[in-house]
């Protein structure tokens, strides 16, 4: 269970480091305001923070609920092991959203608000809810691993509490707490599609669509796996455990099924509206059209259709970081790239943005190899179950 | 365009339904649109760019107040500019156009804003609660006129817009920048009347005006109504189609109940049914299942 030790401290060192650096323009933005540390204006009020750690980290956390509801609902027993990582990985992406929220807003002191002041109608408010309560959620389902965890110290008091007691009424709640985990990321995945449906006069005509909502819910459903994939790959590279291949093509041969869904829905409705042409005509969007629809859609389903690349490691984890890559793409085109906001206003962030976003993953890192290294994260549930 | 898509919607229902169960849902703003409310009627022909509404506005407002702006480089709307001129040479002659919220009918930003800090009022005026607001700048993504701005240097910073001077409303006097004009470009009145009245002037004085009313139409109506020798489009306004910009939203928000239930109970069935048949099919003991209490 132990992971090489060795490996890792000139990586925690630097991530330690750029951690303290996002923490010092935290602090810096609360003295003087977002407008010392950021180059968002009247005419872009949303930037990095919104399309990069809002939009992109919610995404990227869909394996935790894919994979939950894989193996928890479907009973796909063989994918178990990636389920506790995956769901780590997700309750961090959220974390690092509520984290990036409270640079990004106004007054983050009154987050709160959202609680007592309801507007139903504003999708905003949907995906303030289901940020709260996902990320509630997320937390009570990789409790157990922390239980696990306690009950393994030797430190002076935690040893001696009970911790099978909490273990064991997390567990007896566990398939509520995944099919809620499943209902909220289902109705949070595609909120972040309503919310752009508010700007049919300013999002460009190849993304907008009445069908956002679903578009997003689906690319979210493919980039889970995918996720699952990547970051599984990298943390058994890191700490020295070998996962089965055949989870790993099992996972890829979902995913074609999943974005040849996704891609026939973009073009039907496309095609359907009339604006199909765009994607030859409207120049230069339609480079970033076809950005994200080569990279992250038609390349990945032709290489994951293959057998022979869903049989090699390093293929289904390139294949992936391709699936990644074009959901970030497509995030920052329909929330930063292809959306208008205002005429004559140019946004690129400023330094003090990307170390925010950065420093924030730097943490969540952190806490992956913190984690990897003092809870069961792979090796789950056997110890404590063969003690029941 | 956007029928198109309307009718798209309703071909596809059947696989992509998602988001079509529901009727379009009006938010509590589109409940009663504003027939007797508050409007104001701008006649840019009338305007001559003597900035009297500009710093009316920052007197009563209590904003810092500036030189009077140079026509060639009119400011933007910005935290301590509620209202500005749009300008334009036209051949010899300049012409204005005066900018400030618009105060629709169907506000963007209020349909927008999570915690109910924009409120549309039934006189008209589109107001702003700052002790609701936590600062997440939808509101100025989504507006469709780019209107609401953002204290940026200010650690601790508020949305600011036109409130229509709903105070002077309240106590019976005009907005202060009506009250200022010194040519009579802005009207104070009924919005209902006002369109009436932009028709006749439109109608008496044929090739004078175009025969346009900005803002009667534009993405559902406001309550600023605008009538121009030139399109206003030309000077910087918005082109916006006659729809509200709410209505895709608003419909997919409606969406959200019975995607909820529909999910938890397809999610519960598939455990059950999951569980019952691995059950059925493979009796044997000490096979420890998930889920089991």
């Amino acid at each position: 269970m132990m992971p090489k030790k060795h490996s890792f401290p000139v990586g925690t060192f630097i991530l330690s480091i750029l951690v303290v650096v996002g923490l010092a323009v935290v602090i810096y933005r609360y003295i003087y305001g977002l407008g010392a540390i950021s180059n968002l204006s009247d005419g872009r009020a949303w930037g990095l923070w919104i399309s990069f750690d809002l939009y992109c980290g919610v995404a990227l956390a869909a394996g935790g609920f894919t994979l939950a509801g894989a193996v928890y609902i479907f009973n796909l027993k063989k994918y178990r092991s990636v389920v506790r990582p995956a769901i780590l990985t997700a309750f961090l992406g959220y974390t690092l959203v509520i984290l990036a929220l409270l640079v990004d807003l106004g007054h983050p002191w009154y987050i709160w608000h959202i609680i007592i002041n309801w507007n139903v109608h504003s999708p905003l408010f949907e995906v303030g809810m289901c940020v709260m309560f996902y990320t509630a959620v997320l937390a009570l389902e990789f409790s157990p691993a922390v239980f696990e965890g306690l009950s393994k110290s030797n430190l002076p008091v935690v040893r001696h509490i009970n911790w099978h007691f909490p273990w064991r009424v997390i567990r007896a709640i566990q398939i509520p707490l995944v099919i809620a985990g499943v209902v909220l990321s289902t109705l949070h995945q595609s909120s972040l599609g309503s919310m752009l449906l508010m700007m049919p006069e300013t999002l460009h005509e190849l993304w907008y669509t009445p069908i956002l909502p679903i578009l997003f819910l689906i690319s979210a459903v493919a980039v889970g796996p995918a996720m699952v994939i990547f970051e599984s790959t990298l943390s058994t590279r890191v700490f020295g455990h070998k996962l089965d291949i055949d989870v790993l093509s099992g996972l890829a041969r979902v995913i074609p099924y999943i974005l040849g869904l996704y891609l026939l829905l973009k073009v039907i409705e496309l095609t359907a509206v009339g604006e199909l042409g765009l994607i030859f005509t409207a120049y230069p969007q339609n480079l970033l059209w076809w950005g994200e629809i080569i990279i992250g859609v038609i390349v990945p389903i032709i290489l994951f259709s293959m057998s022979d690349v869903r049989q090699n490691r390093s293929a289904v984890f390139w294949t992936s970081v391709l699936i990644i890559i074009g959901l970030v793409i497509n995030r920052f085109n329909v929330s930063m790239l292809a959306l208008g906001m205002r005429p004559g206003y140019f946004y690129f962030p400023h330094w003090m943005e990307f170390a925010v976003s950065v420093g924030l993953v730097a943490d969540a890192l952190l806490v992956i190899w913190l984690a990897h290294r003092f809870l069961p994260i792979a090796h789950q549930e056997q110890i404590v179950e063969a003690e029941i | 365009m956007k029928l198109n898509r309307r009718t798209f919607l309703k071909v596809s229902a059947g696989t992509t339904g998602l988001i079509l169960l529901n009727k379009p849902k009006k938010s509590s703003a589109s409940d009663t649109p504003n027939k007797s409310g508050k409007a104001v009627l701008v006649d840019t022909s009338k305007c001559v760019g003597c900035w009297w509404c500009y710093a009316a506005c920052k007197h009563a407002h209590n904003l810092p107040e500036t030189i009077r702006p140079d026509k060639e480089h009119p400011p933007e709307l910005d935290s301590n500019i509620l209202t500005t001129l749009s300008t334009m040479k036209n051949g010899d002659e300049w012409l204005y156009a005066k900018r400030q919220c618009m105060h629709c009918e169907y506000p963007a930003c209020v349909t927008a804003c999570p915690v109910g800090a924009l409120q549309k009022t039934p006189e008209g005026p589109v107001i702003y609660d700052s002790s609701k607001c936590f600062g997440c700048r939808y509101c100025m993504v989504v507006c469709p006129f780019g209107v609401p701005d953002f204290e940026w240097e200010d650690p601790t910073p508020w949305i600011c817009k036109c409130d229509f001077c709903t105070d002077r409303l309240a106590a019976g006097l005009e907005p202060a920048c009506v009250d200022a004009c010194t040519t009579g470009a802005l009207k104070l009145g009924n919005r209902e009347e006002l369109i009436a009245e932009a028709r006749e002037r439109i109608a008496a004085e044929p090739g004078k005006y175009i025969d346009h009313i900005y803002g009667e139409k534009e993405a559902g109506g406001t309550s600023w109504l605008y009538l121009s020798t030139i399109p206003l489009e030309k000077i910087g306004f918005p082109s916006l189609e006659s729809k509200p910009v709410t209505l895709d939203a608003e419909r997919a928000m409606g969406a959200v109940p019975p995607v909820l239930l529909g999910v938890a109970a397809a999610m519960s069935s598939i455990f059950w049914l999951v569980k019952r048949r691995n059950q059925m099919s493979q009796e044997k003991p000490g096979d420890k299942k998930e889920g089991r209490k």
